[in-house]
């Protein structure tokens, strides 16, 4: 087996300026970074797109990186806070454009048809908040009670918490489901 | 990991689509191309722009700067290329990608401070684009408990009547119908509407089709004198593309140019109709009927006072160098022609809302330049009461006799504070309705909200402008001043009736966002568009004779057309229009005898229109092709003294070669 350069040891040539690297880097973690953000999000335009905002971004946050943390549990980090301002300009906007014609309206409402495509998969994650849902898209993504505290700066109990409240979220939902 | 988990990672895992290729290509390149921005080779591997303005002015300043004795010669070609720049219309127009040639220094300063500067706010209009809906309707499905829909808690559906009764054009209708891909054209040319998304939305309809006269001989519709789309136009073509279809309206692009009609007379209405016939340059078989509206020009020294409120737009997309630079250099140009009597006011709205300048008289030169010299591009569109400060600094302004205009100028974030376009033009026509108007005018591409500006304008009795050059901002703030600022006549409603005898269809040309219903015409309390001071609005209607070879209909077996067959006229022209702050409208009547031949004005006009049909590609035009269009309006430029349709020509020649491609 070839020996890979470490993605610490890449992240850290990129951070300095080397361009080569930061090519691989992205290369090779881009298909993981979509799909935690098609966890994330639960729709795959709304992973393409906060996918392009962590691209865009990602060149000047990586200056910032310290080389003490795992670079995937950096980027997962980069990810969520991605999320985080994501979520909060559409409710800005949600809020700025509320009733701007009957052009949004439509959107809307053929987005929801796509909603509705989406089946339980969709529902159940839509039964989550954001907090639950960010936690549970680490926890599944085999990331450990800790690392997933780490990344969101939170406790490890808490994170446990949140993990108990989804199953119980999702328990209700399934109950509810199975009675339909 | 409980069941309910594992079925989740499982359903997840299943549900998880590989990344789009496309998007993946995109966003790695976006990424690459900023973290090479980062390290400061940017200036090495930037293209500068193929239109060469850069490029031209670097040159020029090396010859300047490396100037001998012997280079004299050099420096005289030199002198003349900058000259040719600065007073031509046409130089105007080439250094458009480049207004902060002629910023104060600091700007230019501010500019070449780093890359790393413009990125930013690259990333942050990234940032700003429009959110997907999808995750909307996902996010109202996670926070709302109680199952209300996403529909019923983002908007309240718009009943349609009102907006039809509100706006003259019913153009909040039109706004479904525009396709959303269609909206999002991509601009090949203009990387920056390229990267980013594309969020301009456009107000159009579907052409009006060929009536036949017997079954609707009337036609009605409002004035417009908004010359928004035109710009648009230009600046697609320029960047190398053709417009999207909805962005072209044609009575914006005929109105855009200034004609030499016959004034009215000084007793006469506050302007003059014409008609004049012509046969159809694309049509054998039919003719147009050319309609002219000529407002009166008032003396300039003799206009009121005038209290002018900018209300400026100074979020972080506005930093843009033909954005907020071009709109600073825009007001100064302006401010030269204003006299000692008028007022100004500036209020930005932004992060930082609120009132930059206190009404200031125009005389006090000074104090206006620093203030829109200290305007910055910075933070979000946070504009909630910007609108209502303009409105009462305007109030506050207000004395009897001076006219009061807000001059809001905006990329297309309209954020101003007002939830819902309802609440919004209500505002807006009720602030109307005291005296004070407002004017929008349209900088930069990518997030330009032409719909909502028009809508603003239309309620505001204003005119909505899209400013990309100087020279436009010359034409809009200087050259027109004043037909900008001072209504001669209010609510302008045209209606033509066609005598069915001798008219077998027509079809007008343009105007679709204004169509009026029949008996709105005679309603005041329907609004319509405003003419201002030494205003000309032109109209072209393409009409078939009855029993010409080019009529589309068959004629009726069984129900001859009615009518009074011995009146050989072809229809009646009828204008309605309100004196400035009447309530009653008053009537001009104009027969249309059919033996009115057309002048040159008329046939400029009807170049332009079939410009416009070929742009937006419509199927009336047969053979005819960009470049009977060119020779027409070639042949009809008369005297031309801004260059405006010498600008034309060269417009058509452009889309003519991006469409043959």
């Amino acid at each position: 087996m070839r020996m890979e350069t470490t993605d610490e040891d890449l992240a850290f040539a990129a951070a300095s300026g080397d361009g080569a690297a930061f090519a691989s880097l992205l290369d090779r973690h881009y298909n993981r970074l979509f799909a935690f953000c098609f966890r994330l999000t639960g729709t795959r335009t709304e992973a393409e797109d906060l996918t392009q905002d962590i691209c865009a971004a990602l060149p000047a946050k990586l200056q910032s990186y310290q080389r003490r943390a795992k670079l995937t549990t950096w980027l997962y980090r980069v990810a969520v806070n991605a999320a985080h301002d994501r979520r909060r300009r559409i409710a800005t906007y949600t809020k700025a454009t509320t009733g701007w014609g009957n052009w949004e309206i439509d959107r809307n409402a053929a987005a929801e048809e796509d909603a509705v495509k989406q089946d339980w998969l969709t529902t159940a994650m839509g039964c989550l908040n954001d907090d639950l849902r960010d936690t549970l898209a680490l926890v599944l993504d085999d990331m450990t009670h800790a690392q997933a505290a780490d990344i969101l700066g939170v406790s490890e109990g808490t994170i446990s918490w949140r993990m108990s409240e989804a199953k119980k979220r999702l328990k209700e939902f399934k109950a509810k489901e199975d009675m339909a | 990991m409980t069941r309910d988990l594992n079925d989740l990672k499982f359903a997840l895992d299943a549900a998880t689509p590989a990344p789009d290729a496309a998007r993946k290509r995109d966003n790695i390149a976006l990424a690459q191309q900023n973290f090479a921005a980062l390290q400061g080779s940017a200036n090495a591997a930037r293209p500068t722009s193929e239109n060469g303005p850069n490029a031209l002015w670097t040159g020029v300043k090396t010859m300047l700067n490396t100037l001998t004795s012997k280079g004299g010669l050099s420096a005289t070609t030199a002198l003349v290329a900058v000259g040719f720049l600065y007073v031509s219309p046409i130089g105007q127009d080439l250094m458009r990608n480049a207004p902060d040639l002629t910023i104060a220094e600091t700007d230019i300063a501010a500019k070449t401070a780093g890359t790393t500067q413009a990125r930013e706010i690259e990333a942050d209009a990234l940032q700003r684009e429009a959110p997907q809906p999808r995750s909307q309707s996902l996010d109202d499905l996670s926070n709302d408990d109680s199952g209300a829909s996403g529909l019923a808690a983002n908007g309240r559906p718009m009943p349609e009547p009102s907006a039809r009764t509100q706006a003259p054009a019913g153009l909040s209708l039109a706004a479904p119908d525009i396709d959303h891909a269609q909206m999002a054209a991509p601009m090949p040319a203009d990387l920056e509407i390229l990267t980013l998304n594309n969020t301009e939305s456009f107000a159009n309809m579907a052409a009006n089709p060929v009536k036949i006269t017997s079954q609707e001989p009337v036609s009605t519709f409002s004035i417009d004198v908004d010359t928004a789309s035109y710009a648009v136009v230009r600046s697609s073509l320029q960047n190398g593309a053709l417009p999207p279809r909805d962005a072209v309206r044609i009575e914006e692009m005929i109105n855009y140019f200034p004609y030499d009609y016959a004034g009215p007379e000084a007793d006469e209405a506050p302007f003059r109709p014409g008609v004049s016939l012509m046969p159809t340059p694309w049509n054998a078989g039919t003719q147009l009927l050319h309609i002219a509206v000529q407002g009166r020009m008032p003396a300039v020294a003799d206009r009121p006072p005038l209290n002018l409120v900018f209300l400026i737009d100074t979020s972080g997309s506005m930093a843009d160098a033909n954005k907020l630079p071009l709109l600073k250099q825009s007001f100064r140009l302006m401010l030269d022609n204003l006299r000692p009597q008028d007022q100004v006011a500036i209020v930005e709205y932004a992060g930082s809302a609120g009132q930059v300048l206190a009404p200031t008289s125009a005389s006090d030169r000074s104090t206006i330049l620093k203030a829109i010299q200290s305007l910055g591009a910075g933070g979000s569109t946070n504009g909630q009461g910007g609108l209502e400060q303009a409105y009462a600094v305007a109030a506050s302004m207000a004395e009897d006799g001076e006219v009061s205009r807000i001059l809001l100028a905006t990329d297309g974030d309209f954020n101003v504070g007002i939830n819902g376009p309802d609440a919004l033009t209500t505002y807006i026509a009720d602030q109307r309705d005291s005296g004070t108007y407002l004017s929008v005018l349209g900088f930069g591409r990518g997030n330009l909200n032409d719909a909502t500006m028009q809508v603003l304008a239309q309620n505001g009795n204003g005119i909505a402008a899209y400013i990309d050059t100087l020279s436009e901002a010359q034409k809009v703030l200087v050259d027109q001043l004043t037909g900008a600022l001072f209504p001669i006549a209010g609510d302008v409603k045209v209606q033509v009736e066609f005598n069915p005898a001798i008219i077998a269809e027509y079809r007008l040309i343009g105007y679709e966002t204004r169509s009026l219903r029949r008996e709105d015409f005679n309603n005041d309390a329907v609004d319509a568009g405003d003419l201002g001071a030494g205003h000309t609005v032109t109209a072209l209607y393409e009409i078939t004779p009855v029993g010409s070879a080019a009529q589309l209909s068959d004629p009726l077996r069984y129900a001859p057309p009615e009518g009074v067959q011995n009146n050989t006229e072809f229809g009646v022209l009828k204008l309605r229009y309100k004196e400035p702050g009447a309530d009653v409208s008053q009537l001009i009547e104009l027969p249309i005898s059919g033996s009115e031949t057309a002048d040159s004005e008329a046939r400029f006009a009807a170049a332009i229109a079939g410009f416009g049909q070929l742009l937006r590609g419509s199927n009336y035009l047969g053979d005819w092709n960009y470049a009977q269009a060119i020779d027409l309006a070639n042949a009809n430029r008369g005297a031309d003294d801004f260059g405006y349709r010498t600008q034309a020509v060269q417009l058509m020649r452009l889309a003519q070669s991006l469409a043959d491609k």
